[in-house]
């Protein structure tokens, strides 16, 4: 069965600053823009459409949480973003993605520079075998801080901003895969940080972890909220719930529902998102 | 599967592992321990007063007050033996004719053992060759001239039914009732103190050139010549598989060409190393002109040309077992692809490529047959670093080859021949050695 005709016509859901702010957060920022905006946007692996037609805004300096069963598209929609599926040869896209106005997948649009602005954190920690100084340095580095002094101050305002910086501080010279699997977590966090993106992508980032790592995470995206649009893909419903401002239910890779938390799980428009949150089927 | 039957087949597969792995010792000991045993006496044995002798006149080497008074002793032995000489000379000239003449064959013969024994008798004009200027250096080879000397070797073949057997007459019954007669037991006695046998401990066979094709001295030119020839390939073989491993393994698309050259590659290791010789002679030195004839160059480019594919695998293999996360989070923070490999996925990578790199390298300097038309002369003296784009040099095996099969005394040098086979395996297992704490020390820094 032809994908496009199951999902229909999906209605282009457009996003308001109405839709997303609930009450209680209307005074966080001033965001409330659209830092990405997808048109059309479809995903494909050789034949076989992953993501199916998504139009949908994401706002800038909220936390977005994308929710759905596995294999719904949703982590393929993520690194869509910053394209980082342009690792698999097969993929391709059809429609618009946009970010700050410009086409992500244009054909001047240099992935390079947009990485830096789209960072991303993935499902398992993935430090560099090397210190945790020269983790966080290793952005910076690449963008052509050299200056030992500066360097010194961006990893200590990363690590510091990823709240592992206590942990971490006596310790800058020893290997980064010597750490838990929380720290690392974080290390990764941090080192995304020091290269000062404006979006931060997080791929199911406490799946891997411990509960107490995954609240210590939780709570590092508390801290960021309003600094970075925040874009995390999730499992857990609760976590979805507790950390985001607003969220997307994929199924079967087509876009079901978009709406603010509170309402997405209290007030569900379609009945899919009903089953799905009352785990009826996942 | 039954518990029993289960505990019975983990029980075997076991003890069929083990098994193998004694046998593999076994072996290993069976091949290591005569090269350690009779390589060791190149460099430790009991040396002649004819050794000491050679070292001082041909290295400068050993104290000569000592020596000399070592040569006083030694020729006051001697000198009876050459008196006995010249006194049975005298009684040949006042014998008949026919016994003469049959005297005379058997005293050259004794003559010849005589000069092989201690070197050149008083009389004898100078000789050309080094190797007839001294007499037997070590104790053991001068022990066998000893039984030439007092005893002559016939053939019984009166049955031609079965193989010619080899037996020994003493000599001195064929001088029965001649003055020389006394020869035979009066040198038989004062070995000792003739050649006044002593422990020595050679060095200099690791740093000495060789005298004389290997009569005499060490082998320094066959080590260093094989130590240009491997690290020489390993400078254009490395770079160019590491190299050749990144456009494999990131760059080259999946398609015809591709899996061309790949199988291409995995051809080219299973070729034979003597191909690999003609290859180097018919196009760097007949075509690329390298060089004017044999030379460092040319053997290191045709054993780069050997150890390419094993290095290319090797770092592909190790490429590509480096974390798929490495990657992503390089490039999600930022990075281009070439920055990616240069800064996370080579350094990542480095154990396993170094690990193939000096495996390779121990395979080079141990190759002959490449270098036999390229780089390898049987005898020569250490070339300066300067040389190598002109000079052929000595190299480890193919002068072990040569010491075996084509020197035209094998038999006599069978020490020094084992003293290369030692070298050659101690400069490869060091190789390896050395590779196996690297690749530790990266992998331990890599892990934290």
């Amino acid at each position: 069965m032809d994908a496009r005709e199951s999902s229909g016509s999906a209605p282009v859901k457009k996003a308001t600053r109405d839709m997303y702010l609930p009450p209680e957060r209307r005074t966080i920022a001033d965001g409330g823009d659209a830092h990405i905006s997808a048109r059309e946007f479809s995903i494909y692996y050789g034949e076989f459409e992953a993501v199916k037609r998504v139009s949908a805004d994401i706002l800038s300096k909220y936390v977005t949480a994308i929710i759905g069963p596995s294999g719904c598209g949703k982590s393929t929609f993520l690194r869509a973003i910053n394209r980082m599926n342009d690792l698999i040869p097969s993929c391709h896209t059809t429609g618009a993605l946009l970010f700050d106005g410009q086409d992500v997948y244009g054909k001047f649009t240099d992935e390079v520079l947009l990485r830096k602005k789209v960072g991303m954190v993935f499902q398992k920690p993935n430090p560099f075998p090397k210190s945790i100084f020269d983790n966080i340095a290793y952005g910076p580095r690449l963008h052509g801080v050299n200056d030992k002094k500066k360097l010194m101050e961006i990893v200590e305002r990363s690590l510091k901003k990823a709240a592992i910086w206590d942990e971490v501080c006596d310790r800058l010279d020893k290997n980064a895969l010597g750490l838990s699997g929380g720290q690392q977590q974080r290390i990764c966090v941090a080192r995304t940080l020091a290269v000062e993106p404006e979006v931060l992508l997080l791929d199911e980032p406490t799946s891997a972890l411990d509960p107490k790592a995954t609240a210590k995470i939780e709570d590092l995206i508390q801290e960021l909220r309003g600094s970075y649009t925040i874009m995390i893909v999730t499992h857990n419903m609760q976590q979805a719930s507790r950390v985001s401002d607003a969220t997307m239910f994929f199924y079967e890779g087509v876009l079901v529902e978009q709406a603010s938390t509170a309402q997405l799980f209290t007030n569900p428009k379609d009945p899919m998102t009903e089953d799905y949150i009352t785990g009826r089927f996942s | 599967m039954n518990i029993g039957t289960r505990k019975i087949l983990d029980r075997s597969f076991t003890a069929v592992g083990i098994g193998s792995i004694v046998v593999m010792a076994i072996a290993l000991m069976i091949v290591v321990v005569p090269i350690i045993t009779n390589g060791i006496g190149a460099v430790f044995f009991t040396g002649t007063v004819e050794h000491r002798k050679m070292l001082f006149s041909e290295f400068k080497r050993g104290d000569s007050e000592n020596l000399s008074s070592e040569v006083a002793s030694s020729n006051r032995y001697r000198a009876k033996v050459y008196g006995m000489l010249t006194g049975f000379e005298a009684e040949l000239e006042t014998m008949a004719p026919e016994k003469k003449a049959e005297y005379q064959a058997k005293y050259s013969e004794v003559r010849a053992a005589l000069q092989a024994l201690l070197g050149p008798l008083p009389g004898d004009p100078e000789p050309m060759l080094t190797r007839f200027k001294y007499g037997q250096t070590r104790w053991e080879k001068a022990e066998e001239k000893l039984h030439d000397l007092l005893y002559e070797s016939k053939w019984d073949n009166s049955n031609p039914e079965v193989m010619a057997k080899e037996y020994f007459v003493s000599r001195a019954i064929g001088f029965q009732g001649t003055s020389l007669v006394k020869l035979f037991p009066y040198v038989k006695d004062n070995f000792e103190e003739i050649l006044l046998p002593e422990f020595t401990f050679y060095w200099g066979f690791i740093t000495d050139s060789s005298v004389d094709s290997h009569f005499f001295g060490g082998i320094w030119p066959e080590i260093q010549g094989t130590f240009f020839l491997a690290i020489g390939a390993m400078l254009f073989a490395f770079p160019l598989g590491v190299v050749a491993a990144v456009y494999f393994t990131e760059y080259a698309r999946p398609g015809f060409l591709n899996s061309m050259l790949r199988s291409a590659n995995s051809t080219l290791a299973g070729v034979p190393s003597i191909v690999f010789g003609m290859f180097g002679l018919a196009f760097f030195i007949n075509t690329l002109k390298v060089s004017e004839s044999k030379s460092v160059i040319a053997g290191a480019l045709t054993l780069a040309i050997m150890i390419l594919p094993t290095i290319i695998r090797a770092a592909e293999e190790a490429i590509l077992a480096v974390p798929k996360t490495y990657r992503e989070a390089s490039l999600s923070l930022g990075s281009t692809k070439w920055n990616t490999i240069a800064t996370v996925i080579l350094p990542a990578a480095l154990p396993g490529i170094i690990t193939g790199g000096i495996i390779s390298l121990g395979r080079a300097a141990g190759e002959t047959a490449p270098i036999i038309f390229t780089a390898a002369v049987s005898v020569g003296s250490a070339i300066g670093l300067a040389d190598v784009l002109t000079s052929p040099t000595p190299a480890l095996s193919w002068n072990i080859y040569n010491l075996a099969s084509e020197h035209e005394a094998a038999a006599q040098i069978r020490h020094v021949q084992y003293g290369m086979v030692l070298a050659l395996v101690s400069i490869v297992l060091m190789l390896n050695l050395s590779a196996i704490v690297l690749r530790a020390r990266i992998s331990k820094k890599l892990k934290g």
